[in-house]
């Protein structure tokens, strides 16, 4: 009975989430986004099946590996090393790939009410400083929302902004401009 | 030393011709007088420097016909000389050759440290003799530069010399802001890891934590009597505006919006704030009463407008506008004039009149570098202040005291 509760708990938190997320697309500008290149991490899985079933001279013996993250504490920690949320062109929609480390950072601030995190916004280098920095901390913003409403108290997180004033990627194309749209959680 | 050069672009319409003699003993004083005038009269546009070889000083015989011949309209001539108290007396007179007559003659005590200000005086003397207008030669500007990693806030004379460090820093510098009597900067430092709004007294560097609220504090602007200013904090919401005293304590919401509510600028007159706001979709230019309101919609054309400044005299608007891929100063008259594009560079920032209204100072890429240029508000003057080996950016023009 106890694991009944917990796994319809944790069903009904993602339900929760899901219309979250779903809910954070309103917030978007009027310029079309850019194509998201970040590949989700089972993206690769899929692509090596499809290639194994369709190719027309592919050899009997082939075998494509699945390869499953660690269950449990490790999964976790896993989430819990990933500390970037990277944001589709003048967007602030978190994507749900960013789901699982969210809440897994979300769960050890409310299960320590001492600790705190700050939250980063960053822009990519392009427009004006003042207007980007307001954006990068809209992006800040809407990751403190998420993680809240997982149960994590708004005195333990700030949200803040670098706008375009500290890149992680230097350059200007494309490629630099995505690592650079990010929201980056920093232990206080 | 100079560290700065400046290239002028475009022609202007109708150009003084003007001759400035090299000044009697100028050598020896700290800085070369009179080179500093003829300058600052050519970076104007509205002068064209006749060249004016021999000895002369204020006290010189003056043949005009010779001096005619050479094509000059006016003539400055003048000297320096070292006093006993170790200060240098500057002393000049300027002659309009067409009347045949002495327009000016001046005398001033200067410190060795103030000879670039003596010399910027001279020459907007001559410039308010000869236009009718109040020169900018002896105001200054700020502006940052980021170097191997490090950011520091200049402040240099307006023709970008003898510049100066007021703040240096590991940390980004953003959006630099002149109180209205010219002693003080007000700045956005990320120096504790967020955006804080500080201000600075110039002269001693003493400075003081004016916003430092949760979230993000930003985007300083001076009231025009100096007593508060208009800045953005996210304490309440992501980004609107608030007013704060120049001393500090409990900011007062401004504006009460679930949009970004961002750089906000005074009118000269202090009625109105400008500010830009993305309330309808893309970030466009608003106005509205400077204690809070009903705010209107200025910028109609394109879909991204940030960054306003207003003209000295209230009647234009500069701006930068996004057109596809690049970023461009626009000017617009408020009266209802149609916004011009006065650039032909693709990545303008930071538009920031000077006091007289006649130039603007942005914030542009050049070869591969961030550059600051000057521009006359019809474009077609423009110069680039070179600087050896930094970005720069986020210029702003001081006002006419210091």
């Amino acid at each position: 009975m106890h694991i009944t509760r917990r796994t319809l708990g944790t069903a009904v938190l993602v339900l929760a989430l899901g219309g979250l997320f779903a809910g954070c697309s309103s917030t978007k500008l009027d310029e079309a986004p850019v194509e998201n290149r970040n590949v989700p991490a089972d993206g690769a899985a899929a692509t090596g099946a499809g290639k194994g079933a369709g190719g027309s001279g592919t050899a009997q013996s082939s075998v494509a590996t699945v390869d499953l993250p660690k269950s449990g504490a490790g999964a976790a920690g896993a989430a819990l090393a990933q500390r970037v949320v990277y944001f589709d062109f003048d967007s602030f929609v978190v994507k749900d790939e960013y789901r699982p480390m969210i809440e897994a950072h979300s769960k050890v601030l409310s299960t320590n009410r001492g600790k705190r995190m700050m939250l980063e916004g960053h822009t990519d280098e392009r427009g004006g400083r003042e207007y980007n920095l307001a954006l990068g901390q809209k992006r800040a913003e809407a990751v403190l929302k998420t993680m809240v409403l997982l149960g994590v108290q708004d005195n333990q997180l700030e949200a803040v902004s670098f706008g375009e004033e500290k890149p992680a990627v230097q350059g200007s194309d494309e490629a630099a401009w995505a690592k650079n749209r990010r929201v980056e959680l920093k232990d206080k | 030393m100079a560290q700065f050069r400046v290239e002028i672009t475009g022609i202007g319409g109708t150009q003084i011709p003007v001759a400035v003699a090299t000044f009697r003993d100028e050598d020896k004083a700290p800085q070369p007088v009179s080179a500093i005038v003829r300058a600052d009269l050519q970076r104007s546009g509205l002068f064209r420097i006749v060249d004016a070889p021999g000895s002369f000083d204020e006290g010189s015989r003056i043949i005009i016909p010779e001096w005619r011949a050479r094509g000059a309209d006016a003539l400055a001539v003048g000297s320096v000389s070292r006093l006993a108290d170790g200060r240098f007396d500057v002393r000049y007179k300027l002659w309009d050759l067409v009347k045949a007559e002495e327009l000016l003659g001046q005398s001033n005590a200067a410190l060795p440290a103030d000879m670039r200000l003596a010399a910027h005086r001279i020459a907007d003397s001559i410039y308010q003799k000869l236009t009718g207008e109040r020169g900018v030669f002896s105001t200054r500007i700020a502006y940052v530069t980021l170097a191997a990693n490090r950011y520091a806030l200049h402040v240099t004379d307006a023709d970008g010399e003898g510049g100066q460090i007021a703040l240096a820093s590991p940390d980004p510098i953003i959006s630099p802001a002149w109180s209205p009597d010219g002693k003080e900067l007000a700045y956005v430092s990320f120096e504790s890891q967020k955006a804080v709004v500080w201000v600075q007294d110039i002269a001693s560097g003493k400075r003081r934590m004016l916003a430092n609220f949760r979230g993000s504090n930003s985007a300083p602007a001076w009231s025009p009597d100096g007593r508060d200013l208009a800045l953005t904090l996210s304490r309440d919401a992501v980004a609107q505006l608030y007013l704060i005293s120049r001393d500090g304590g409990t900011p007062r919401r401004l504006t009460s919006s679930s949009a970004i509510d961002t750089e906000p600028v005074f009118t000269p007159d202090g009625r109105q704030i400008f500010f830009v706001s993305d309330r309808g979709g893309g970030p466009q230019i608003y106005r509205m009463p400077a204690a809070g309101g009903n705010a209107e919609r200025v910028t109609f054309s394109g879909n991204y407008n940030i960054s306003p400044a207003i003209s000295p005299d209230g009647r234009v608007l500069a701006y930068i506008t996004r057109q596809g891929s690049s970023f461009k100063v626009m000017v617009q008259e408020l009266a209802g004039g149609s916004p011009a594009a006065i650039t032909d560079t693709s990545d303008d920032e930071s538009p920031s009149f000077a006091p007289n209204g006649r130039l603007l100072v942005y914030a542009s890429r050049a070869q591969g570098r961030d550059v600051l240029m000057t521009t006359t508000l019809d474009g077609k003057i423009k110069s680039r202040l070179l600087t050896t080996g930094a970005d720069m950016r986020e210029p702003a023009w001081g006002p006419f005291g210091r």
